[in-house]
């Protein structure tokens, strides 16, 4: 039965966690978490003295406090640490603020911004987070400083959680997804609809039509791409460019938006080796502040 | 340290923001009370690790903002919301199609 469930389960992505080897948290100064609790996952990091630690990236439950215990619960897990251990919790994204352990929260456009420095470095100006929910477009200063930045949470469409409900109808594992979406000869005109609801029904159509699988995830995920550029362009593109969010790992989206853009995105790290998850940089960012607000409270 | 703040969409019917500068806010409120569909309200921007209170479209708005300010006339530039602001923090894409 198991196995039969989690065949069916296309949309189902992979969690997962590390803690740093050689890394020992009775010998830092300063221990802070972020937790990141999004619309679809749920982050957690922890950091010794400005240092990431150890990591977690959950999906979220039906319940935001839930969902962001347990990602720091499981970040923890093995370390030794208790809640008591840290000097300083900011809590960030769309749940935010049912995040209970948390010292403080503060909105996700500031977390990205000072993670995607934090991850990359100060030559990030521009960074497109592609969130479950919502695509946030935000031009940073070489100190990881919001300059501008543009949301677009009208719809799920073009995001994480749109990206599940095509996974789901067309039976394509959701990592996946971006490779099968590039094994066309040629582009296919885009799905027409925003909304994932009408664009699944127009995929529907698609197939009836016996376009492949392949074409009509094309369709849909250059859509996304399209969208996404103008939302960028709309503040402007300027380099260096990043993505982060769960759908910096849909290689189908990172190409579309690199050829309509004219701009290569900035590697990813080697996660297992460094902690600089794309994924988690509203957490690294919100950790990352953890750090300075405790160093202020300690000055006051 | 400037904070362009773009509040709104880009849909199939065109481009709607009302965009609102954190720098030059001042936190006054006059803009609140100025707009008629009750749209705007103070929210705290974390900058330089500080609270800010700045004008913001309400979360309800952001969605629907098309229909929220078109009332106002944003396309003539006359909306009470630009009117009241002292400090020119407030401005407005409007591009229908």
């Amino acid at each position: 039965m198991t196995n039969n469930n989690e065949k069916t389960e296309y949309w189902r992505w992979l969690e997962y966690k590390k803690v740093m080897p050689n890394k020992d948290w009775k010998k830092a100064k300063i221990i802070t978490a972020g937790v990141d609790v999004g619309s679809v996952g749920s982050k957690a990091v922890i950091m010794l003295d400005g240092e990431i630690y150890a990591w977690s990236v959950m999906r979220t439950g039906s319940n935001s406090s839930d969902s962001a215990k347990k990602a720091l619960g499981w970040a923890m897990e093995d370390t030794g640490l208790t809640l008591e251990d840290f000097h300083y919790i900011v809590g960030t994204g769309y749940g935010r603020v049912n995040v209970p352990m948390a010292n403080r929260a503060i909105t996700e456009i500031a977390c990205h911004a000072k993670g995607a420095n934090y991850i990359w470095g100060p030559t990030v100006r521009t960074v497109l987070d592609v969130g479950g929910q919502d695509v946030k477009a935000i031009k940073i200063d070489e100190n990881g400083k919001v300059v501008s930045f543009l949301m677009n949470d009208k719809c799920a469409a073009g995001t994480g959680r749109g990206m599940e409900v095509i996974a789901d109808l067309l039976k394509i594992p959701i990592e996946d997804v971006g490779k099968e979406s590039l094994r066309v000869n040629e582009e296919p005109e885009p799905v027409s609809s925003t909304c994932v609801v009408f664009a699944k029904t127009e995929a529907v159509g698609l197939l009836r039509k016996g376009w492949t699988k392949e074409k009509v995830i094309a369709a849909y995920v250059r859509a996304m791409a399209i969208r996404m550029s103008d939302l960028i362009e709309k503040v402007g593109c300027e380099k260096d460019f990043v993505i982060t969010g769960g759908q910096s790992k849909n290689i189908g989206i990172v190409k579309r938006v690199e050829n309509i853009l004219g701009v290569k995105r900035l590697p990813v790290p080697n996660l297992k080796e460094t902690g600089l998850d794309p994924v988690s940089a509203g957490a690294i960012g919100a950790a990352l502040f953890a750090k300075a607000l405790y160093e202020k409270s300690l000055k006051q | 340290m400037k904070v362009i703040t773009y509040y709104g969409y880009t849909d199939g019917s065109g481009e709607y923001y009302i965009v609102i500068d954190a720098e030059k806010c001042n936190s006054c409120g006059e803009c609140i009370s100025a707009c008629p569909q009750e749209a705007l309200q103070m929210e705290d921007m974390f900058i330089d690790l500080e609270d800010k209170p700045v004008a913001a479209v309400t979360e309800d708005h952001r969605k629907k903002i098309r229909y929220t300010c078109s009332p106002c006339k944003p396309e003539e530039n006359s909306m009470p919301c630009i009117k009241s602001c002292k400090k020119n923090a407030i401005s407005c894409i409007w591009k229908p199609l």
